[in-house]
């Protein structure tokens, strides 16, 4: 077996390998079945339509020729905006992804070495459960901040400022800069541009104790309350 | 046999402009990815020359950086080095040639388009994995076509099948079910820790069971007939390969410790890496023995000393593997710059490195002619490697006083700011293994444009002991 062809090949060549697949991918695969993937529908919660119409509000020109209006009648006004936000934030990690920004940047709170003071509450597995999360956005490499508990932390125009010149914001940055994301003025932020914060802000915007960072109070301001069923159920689960 | 018989049989074996060709596009990818690396070094000691334009987004050029070599370097030059290799071993040609040329043609495909879509910004979430979904069905079938075209010799042949050929076989095997793996499993079918557990497996075995098994069956087929001297011992040789069969596989998770895939997983990942280590150990010994009491050659013949440096070097970066999979080491280094250095050792201190032997002793024989300068191919060692030994240990002892610092909770410019000096250190060993690279081109070049040789004779001055 051990110097034939085929003992190489059905033994070594096919037979660990599937070993390996079935103990290393298959087993946590079904271990996870019990958290069924989310959609990015039912990802929207009350933090992020939040951040979402802050951006309309912020960038009414920009936001209007990237996504158009919302249209008029209650039910159908809040679907627009659950079911844009939720168009967004696919193409947001579209964006994510392509720009290669997850070989800077983490997006998991490691249990050990005092992330939990800097980052925030350690990942847990049903927090990767959706569709945003395909592959998975681990990451390989910190040269900047982890982002998995980052929205919120900081506001949209900074994030657009920081997209567009990193360095006016954070001092010896070596974050490249994406002025593509942007019609020539970090104010005009394009679709790509709007897209991409409300991914920013989405992560971590499933946390009871978002935004991490500051001394959070939570506002006197009225939130849209999502109506979709899985946001609903989303946002219930924060419980406060 | 006279000289002219010689070369027909040689001819009638060896397709040797394959072999040729699949050199140049290898180079020409090396050359494109280590300019790549440069972009982003640059951009992290914020010097970039090309900021703010689109197509020259750092983050693209550095995906670019990683899939260049993996697809366009590595598997170039392995494909040219079994184009020599398998045929000799065998004493039968591949199935067909033109399958090998369709082969050639649409790899550099895959390659390309890969590139181009990376630069546009199409890239897939997953290291070495960004190759755009569209390409990957195209990639599947050319790995399986080259696992037909080179599987028919060996099937063909008859007697005792030599130690590098069981390398091959599983290696044509197994690329083939990693890239499968790799490329559909977490874009299609599973999401979350999950989707990491097969991440982890794909990045993991693309090394383990495509790079690793090709470079050490073309080390057991080169060593002994550049060295004169037989393998020391077949026992080893069968520990080596049978151990990594096993335990190399098991391995991935190990690149996503304290996430949250389930802790026995992580355990079983860290027990086998330790395990590989040991198996590892084997192999290099087994080397070392064969050339034991001679190693003058190492200072005279310079593919032979591209191999052993490979060789120490991979050593090393076992060595550091078996302390970095543990969960003690993983606390500070991961997400470091330690990381970072350790893929380069291997990456380049070991598998550019031999591929770089073959071709020193190849290129010769295949434009049936001298090197043009012996100097110059002695600069290509030496820039290289101090280059790599220069960037490895530069950025492994910052990858500690980034976890250091990080641990402690200095806040994060803290860590930017001090990485600088060694990030410009980096820079500057960069440009050493480009600058040896460059004398390379040149050699090849000027190599070119010198007289031909009569074929049959032996070609080279730097090969022969």
């Amino acid at each position: 077996m051990f110097e034939s062809k085929s003992g190489i090949l059905y033994v070594a060549g096919l037979g660990f390998f599937v070993l390996a697949f079935v103990s290393n991918a298959v087993v946590p695969w079904l271990m996870y079945q019990r958290y069924p993937e989310q959609t990015a529908e039912q990802l929207v919660n009350a933090n992020l339509r939040y951040q979402f119409e802050d951006l309309a509000r912020r960038y009414p020109e920009s936001f209007e020729a990237a996504f158009g209006k919302p249209p008029g009648g209650e039910a159908e006004h809040n679907k627009w905006w659950n079911d844009t936000c939720a168009e967004a934030l696919r193409e947001g990690r579209k964006v994510y992804v392509g720009e290669g920004c997850w070989h800077c940047h983490s997006q998991f709170v490691r249990p050990v070495s005092n992330e939990e003071q800097r980052w925030g509450p350690v990942s847990r597995s049903e927090e990767y459960q959706n569709e945003l999360q395909r592959p998975v956005m681990f990451g390989t490499r910190r040269v900047g901040p982890d982002l998995s508990r980052e929205g919120g932390r900081r506001s949209n125009d900074w994030h657009a400022v920081h997209f567009f010149r990193p360095e006016s914001v954070s001092e010896g940055s070596p974050m490249p800069e994406y002025p593509w994301f942007f019609d020539g003025d970090p104010d005009k932020p394009n679709r790509r541009g709007l897209a991409m914060l409300t991914y920013i802000q989405w992560l971590g915007s499933w946390q009871e104790s978002y935004p991490y960072y500051e001394a959070y109070v939570p506002s006197s301001l009225v939130r849209p309350e999502p109506v979709s069923e899985g946001a609903a159920a989303d946002s219930g689960e924060q419980g406060q | 046999m006279s000289g002219t018989e010689q070369t027909s049989v040689r001819e009638r074996l060896v397709d040797e402009r394959m072999v040729r060709l699949y050199f140049y596009a290898a180079l020409l990818f090396l050359t494109t990815s280590m300019l790549a690396g440069l972009l982003m070094s640059f951009q992290l000691i914020r010097h970039n020359p090309l900021r703010g334009l689109e197509l020259f987004s750092p983050g693209r050029w550095r995906m670019l950086h990683t899939n260049a070599v993996a697809y366009g370097f590595l598997a170039n030059g392995f494909l040219g080095c079994l184009h020599w290799a398998v045929p000799r071993l065998t004493l039968q040609p591949v199935l067909d040639r033109r399958l090998s040329w369709l082969i050639f043609v649409a790899w550099q495909g895959v390659v390309l388009s890969t590139a181009v879509g990376i630069l546009l910004g199409e890239a897939q979430g997953l290291e070495w994995g960004e190759t755009p979904v569209w390409i990957d069905p195209i990639a599947q079938l050319g790995l399986l076509l080259v696992a037909i075209n080179f599987m028919t010799p060996i099937a063909r042949m008859k007697g005792p099948v030599y130690v590098s050929l069981w390398y091959f076989m599983a290696a044509f095997v197994w690329t083939f079910l990693t890239y499968a793996m790799g490329n559909f499993v977490p874009e299609y079918l599973v999401s979350g820790s999950s989707a990491g557990a097969v991440g982890g497996l794909f990045i993991h075995d693309l090394v383990g069971l495509f790079v690793t098994p090709l470079g050490w069956g073309l080390m057991y087929y080169f060593v002994p007939i550049l060295t004169k001297k037989p393998i020391w011992s077949h026992g080893l040789s069968l520990v080596g390969f049978w151990g990594l069969a096993f335990f190399y596989p098991l391995q991935g998770i190990h690149h996503f410790l304290y996430t949250p895939i389930p802790m026995f997983l992580q355990y079983g990942a860290v027990v086998s890496t330790i395990a590989v280590e040991l198996v590892v150990a084997t192999v290099v010994i087994n080397f070392f023995g064969s050339i034991w009491g001679s190693f003058d050659i190492v200072k005279k013949n310079l593919p032979v000393r591209w191999f052993y440096t490979g060789m120490v070097h991979y050593f090393l970066t076992c060595l550091q593997c078996a302390f970095q999979v543990t969960l003690t080491f993983q606390k500070i280094i991961h997400f470091s710059d330690w990381v970072v250095g350790h893929a380069h050792l291997v990456m380049f201190g070991v598998f550019t490195m031999w591929i770089m032997g073959m071709m020193t002793y190849l290129i010769p024989r295949l434009l049936h002619r001298p090197w043009a300068s012996v100097r110059l191919c002695e600069w290509h060692y030496w820039m290289s490697t101090v280059g790599i030994l220069v960037m490895a240990g530069d950025l492994i002892l910052l990858g500690l006083f980034q976890g250091w610092s990080w641990a402690a909770l200095e806040p994060w410019d803290v860590s930017v700011e001090f990485s600088q000096p060694f990030w410009v250190l980096r820079v500057l060993a960069g440009l050493s293994m480009f600058g040896g690279l460059l004398a390379f081109l040149t050699n090849i070049w000027l190599t070119l444009r010198s007289a031909v040789v009569d074929s049959s004779a032996e070609p080279t001055r730097l090969a022969v002991v």
